[in-house]
């Protein structure tokens, strides 16, 4: 589609917007937030701003083969048995018990909802949600996406496609909507809303992933590379309090191709095997439960074997017969299924010989660890008038499908009763035309500037974070050193955005992405400053301070302060709600 | 990597008002180029989510493993039916599997 390129100021055209609702990020969490806010009250108008278009985007766009989180309650499976084995997962955490368990209470008849939107399951013998682990139900989800952001407009919320949110509206330290850039039509939008829910998953490509380096392909990544955790660079930068940043995700995925790992050592049996023949997990940390300990031992047990001379690591597929091995495929397809196609470019039978693992760049994402916005039991961050849901909000790990889907919902019913008391202010001009000058500025420097690419910049900020923020080449470690390097260069790097320049809306659109990496770099390596202690080995590993410190069994928080720009370093205690060892599924 | 297009079975999907792949991509990565024949933008930056493939009505698309990780040439294509979708997938030597299932909708 031809594009409309502003040449300069006076020509960019602005798109004003009214609404009651706003959801930034029309994504697994933002679909079933608009379901449920217009089911609540069919009157309310809801808009969702979606950087992609909405039938595809963000971490479903190729579909699942699995709902991670279901409970079995005929398994005697209950919302607080849930709670433990997340608590669990993150080493005992500190995790928010209150926002699990209220997630968790909703989480089945969240997943429920899909079925009956259409999406199929598979059953057991006895017509129940067939277990591949002891949470995670299997699906034939390759059109999970479309069907979710089906029901979304079909429940009539408002969709505005390829528009991508640059920052929050405020009005002092209230958050009265978002403003953006339309990549298709070279608009700027403003749109007020009484209350807004950010939902735009988390960020990718803060690290460099290991990829990059065989083949080029920079986003050869598990998570959705095109969500860069914009929700929250636009939090940080109107003083949101964030949490647990540090907790980062990193994965043990297939070598050369970032394919699942889970759907083989969980669904299929298939166990972590190294060089040697041994199974890794039993030999070495039987102690923390061996094949089932929590995730960031599995993941980081592999690339300890790598370091110690124990490498290559696998995944044992040679247990397979043929026709699990065709099953498993069929999984993948679901999934990723680029990497079936992976695995027939090398002629690979499963069956006979191991697949290679290793591990991923490391991401923040709040629906895997603990990182994210610091929100109250109703999903509002420390923002009044902003919600957040899915990826994007912190302290309770393990979400997933159903989980990022379950507190869009409790996100938008705790909008619901805000905006009931709430009034929009008159425009503030002078914001609107400072957030238009700023997101602007790159491309209106035009295509002959002597400056940089936001993609150059990207890449600097890639191998900065990989080498002195513990990324994937460095086996995840770091020291306060390193850190301090980093934190400089991530000045350096913050600074020189007067540079960057875009020769059209889609390279505009990466400048601006990658300025808001950097924001959420910046925080990010604060946060892995202040944890002087490693809680999550391979999550968080610091040379410097290798065991756990007990003063440290609490959440760091940050928030940057609006009037010198630094970044305050906090705590907040951790408040066990479910009794028992912490670190016992 | 970046689909492949076969240029003489795409045909800008002129009975669109966007093309069907430049509309889904969820990196804003394909485009169609001056002679309206769709390209990828980015190479670099494909995350092989397989999305326009599915959606292009001319099957001109395919995703291509690079070569620094897979040999040439392997192929797999999706085709969408109601409510179901089949795919073939032909590995280095030969060998074509296929599979279908539904994706919409249950059995019952
Ligand atoms: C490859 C892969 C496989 C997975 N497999 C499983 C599985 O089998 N089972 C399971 O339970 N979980 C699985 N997960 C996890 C699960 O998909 C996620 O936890 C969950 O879907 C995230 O939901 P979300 O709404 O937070 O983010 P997303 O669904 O990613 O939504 C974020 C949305 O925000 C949009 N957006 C981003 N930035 C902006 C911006 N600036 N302006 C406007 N919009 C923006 C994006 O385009 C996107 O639509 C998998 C994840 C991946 C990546
Ligand atoms: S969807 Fe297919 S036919 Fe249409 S522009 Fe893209 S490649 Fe060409
Ligand atoms: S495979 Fe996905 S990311 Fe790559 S060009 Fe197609 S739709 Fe875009």
């Amino acid at each position: 589609m031809a594009q409309t390129i502003p040449k300069d100021f006076n020509e960019i055209q602005s798109e004003m917007i009214e609404t009651d609702l706003l959801i930034v990020g029309g994504g697994n969490a933002g679909c079933f937030a608009a379901v449920e806010a217009k089911t609540k009250n069919p009157s309310l108008k809801v808009t969702i701003m979606e950087k992609a278009h909405i039938s595809r985007s963000g971490a479903t766009a190729a579909g699942m083969d699995a709902i991670n989180t279901y409970l079995r309650t005929d398994k005697g499976e209950t919302p607080e048995s849930l709670v433990k084995w997340s608590r669990a997962q993150v080493g005992g955490g500190p995790i928010r018990e209150d926002l699990a368990l209220s997630n968790a209470k909703i989480l089945n008849e969240t997943v429920d909802m899909l079925e009956e939107w259409g999406l199929p399951f598979v059953k057991d013998e006895e017509g129940h949600k067939q277990l591949r682990g002891r949470f995670d139900v299997s699906i034939h989800g390759e059109q999970l996406k479309p069907i979710m952001a089906e029901k979304a407009m079909e429940m009539g919320a408002q969709v505005l496609n390829r528009v991508v949110a640059t920052n929050l509206l405020m009005d002092g330290d209230r958050c009265i909507g978002a403003m953006g850039i339309g990549v298709r039509d070279g608009k700027f939008y403003v749109i007020r809303a009484k209350a807004t829910i950010v939902s735009t998953g988390g960020a990718c490509g803060i690290y460099k992933s290991p990829t990059t380096d065989y083949s080029g392909a920079h986003h050869q990544t598990w998570m959705c590379p095109f969500n860069v955790g914009t929700g929250y660079a636009m939090g940080i930068r109107a003083g949101a309090e964030m949490s647990s940043l540090e907790q980062r995700w990193v994965a043990t995925r297939t070598k050369d191709f970032s394919g699942p790992v889970d759907t083989l050592s969980v669904a299929f049996g298939c166990l972590i095997t190294n060089a040697k023949g041994e199974r890794v997990m039993q030999v070495r940390y039987a102690d923390k439960g061996g094949d089932k300990a929590a995730r960031f031992y599995r993941l980081n047990a592999p690339m300890t074997e790598w370091l110690e001379g124990r490498g290559p690591t696998y995944v044992d597929t040679t247990v397979l017969s043929q026709e699990d091995a065709k099953d498993l495929r069929e999984d993948l397809l679901n999934e990723r299924p680029s990497f079936v196609l992976f695995l027939a470019s090398r002629g690979h039978d499963i069956t006979k010989e191991p697949v290679e693992i290793y591990g991923s760049d490391p991401y923040i994402v709040g629906g895997h660890t603990g990182s994210g916005y610091w929100v109250d039991i109703n999903r509002m961050t420390t923002t009044p008038g902003l919600f957040a849901a899915g990826e994007t909000a912190g302290g309770n790990p393990n979400k997933f499908v159903g989980g990022c889907g379950a507190e869009g919902r409790l996100a938008a019913r705790g909008a619901v009763e805000y905006v009931k008391n709430v009034k929009l202010p008159a425009l503030d001009k002078a914001q609107v035309e400072k957030e238009k000058e700023r997101v602007f500025a790159p491309l209106l420097r035009g295509p002959e500037y002597d400056g940089v690419t936001g993609i150059e910049m990207e890449e600097r900020m890639q191998r900065l974070m990989d080498e002195y923020a513990g990324g994937i080449h460095q086996f995840y470690r770091m020291n306060e050193e390193r850190l301090d390097h980093a934190l400089k260069n991530l000045k350096m790097l913050k600074d020189q955005t007067k540079y960057l320049y875009a020769k059209d809306l889609h390279e505009l659109m990466n400048a601006l992405e990658v300025i808001d990496r950097l924001d959420v770099a910046e925080v990010l390596v604060h946060h892995l400053k202040y944890r002087k202690e490693t809680r999550w080995p391979g999550w968080q590993t610091r040379m410097d301070y290798p065991d756990v410190d007990p003063k440290l069994d609490c959440f760091v928080e940050s928030r940057r302060d609006q009037k010198t720009g630094e970044i305050q370093m906090s705590t907040r205690p951790y408040e066990q709600i479910i009794p028992g060892d912490r670190t016992k599924p | 990597m970046p689909p492949k297009v076969d240029r003489e079975k795409c045909d800008g999907c002129k009975a669109e008002k966007e093309s069907l792949c430049e509309q889904v991509c969820p990196g804003d990565l394909m485009h169609l180029g001056e002679d309206q024949k769709a390209f990828c933008r980015m190479p670099r930056d494909c995350w092989d989510c397989m999305s326009c493939i599915k959606a292009c009505p001319k099957g001109a698309l395919e995703t291509r493993i690079p070569y620094q990780l897979g040999y040439h040439v392997a192929r797999l294509i999706p085709m969408m039916g109601t409510n179901t979708i089949t795919w073939t997938c032909i590995d280095l030597n030969g060998k074509v599997e296929r599979y279908q299932y539904r994706n919409r909708g249950s059995d019952d």
